[in-house]
């Protein structure tokens, strides 16, 4: 592997960058999820969560994604997956979990797929 | 004087809170990682340093997007850990060392590197899992040294570059070796290596970049610096530009170092795992 040979400027498949504008994009969404670090917040969502989202001001897009419990679609309207991961643990979701919703495999397979790199 | 006796590098995965508190050191899934510390600490049994520099990136604790410090350090006597809300065991609070803190902080910013400093901070587990690992028992280890905070941002790009990483630890190096005070510092930077949490190539790891970083990053961290930071998420994943801590903490260790220890594992939950020990020489 040789530094030189690097393309700087390639687009990276299926990567979303977390610059200005997804961060501009996403502060409701990942405000709600980063209040998820303390337990009343979690308890609070779990017992309204409609009532907790309209609270942070999501939008319709993030709200469905939320009701959907769907990483791609949250992303999409401006989530970051270090508070995302906040949202997952509500839900008792691991990293694994997470990688299998957004990749369509089952958790078996994400996680062998991640011990095959090691081959 | 200050001295500055070495370098420590591993990964910072939540997962491995769970699995030390879980005293999983023997089951197969996690020998192979766990293996790569006894030499380490058989190390820092020998030369206890008195205070560790804990160069890690904070992951929504500590730090917001409403203030999202490029460079921040601890100016704290103590710091505490908290709740971040998928179920890892709080740890105790960490004793600092505010006077070695605010010597540092004047003395970056008088080397024009333009600090963010903290007399609270909520320390999350990219600081408390390599004190785990290194330390075992944390307070109720004899040998364990007050510890500063310094955390980079990888949560939103603009992110650091690796040539600003490498020249924030060399700055660094120059603050903690110009403190009157003879006591003998380590610096560890942590996390990475190559992972990717989110989007559709969550589970990508790069066995072989990983390789090479731990390789150039003993005798010529230099030429790490030609890698963009475009480049380092496309090779490393989304959140292998953690990697920026291990260069920051390369800088601080001087031009040559002796390479003691390393140890290269995957997968540990979605991540390439690395550690390693390098020894000042000068």
């Amino acid at each position: 592997m040789e530094i030189k040979d690097f393309d700087h400027h390639a687009p990276i498949e299926g990567t979303t960058l977390f610059d200005g504008e997804m961060a501009m994009k996403g502060y409701a969404l990942n405000k709600m999820c980063f209040s998820f670090n303390g337990a009343p917040a979690r308890d609070a969502y779990l017992a309204d969560p409609e009532g907790y989202m309209t609270s942070f001001k999501l939008n319709d897009e993030q709200k469905q994604a939320c009701r959907d419990k769907n990483v791609l679609a949250m992303i999409a309207a401006g989530g970051n997956i270090y508070y995302l991961a906040k949202f997952a643990g509500i839900y008792k979701l691991d990293v694994q979990d997470v990688g299998a919703q957004q990749t369509g495999m089952t958790k078996e397979a994400f996680k062998e797929k991640l011990l095959r790199q090691g081959d | 004087m200050a001295k500055i006796i070495g370098g420590l590098s591993t990964s910072h995965i939540p997962a491995v809170g769970n699995a030390v508190a879980k005293e999983l050191f023997e089951d197969p899934y996690w020998k192979p990682f766990f293996d790569g510390f006894p030499a380490i600490r058989g190390w820092l049994d020998e030369h206890k340093p008195d205070v560790a520099i804990n160069i890690y990136n904070d992951h929504g604790l500590g730090f917001f997007l409403d203030c999202m410090p490029t460079f921040a350090i601890g100016a704290a006597h103590e710091y505490v850990n908290e709740d971040e809300g998928w179920g890892i065991p709080v740890m105790p609070p960490y004793e600092g060392d505010a006077k070695l803190s605010w010597h540092i902080i004047e003395s970056m910013v008088e080397d024009e590197f333009d600090i963010t400093s903290c007399q609270e901070l909520a320390v999350d587990h990219g600081f408390t899992v390599p004190t785990q690992l290194f330390w075992p028992g944390l307070q109720k280890n004899p040998n364990f040294p007050r510890i500063i905070p310094i955390s980079a941002n990888t949560v939103q790009h603009p992110i650091p570059t690796l040539k600003r990483a490498l020249a924030f630890g060399r700055a660094l190096r120059r603050a903690i070796l110009s403190y009157p005070e003879d006591i003998k510092v380590v610096v560890l930077g942590t996390g990475g290596l190559s992972h990717q949490l989110d989007g559709e190539r969550a589970g990508h790891i790069n066995k072989e970049f990983d390789l090479m970083c731990m390789d150039k990053i003993v005798d010529d961290p230099d030429e790490l610096t030609k890698i963009s930071r475009h480049e380092l998420v496309r090779q490393a994943g989304a959140q292998g530009t953690e990697f920026l801590m291990w260069m920051m903490m390369r800088g601080a260790l001087g031009d040559k170092v002796k390479l003691v220890h390393k140890n290269y594992h995957i997968p540990i939950s979605n991540t390439g795992a690395g550690t390693m020990l390098m020894e000042c020489i000068e």
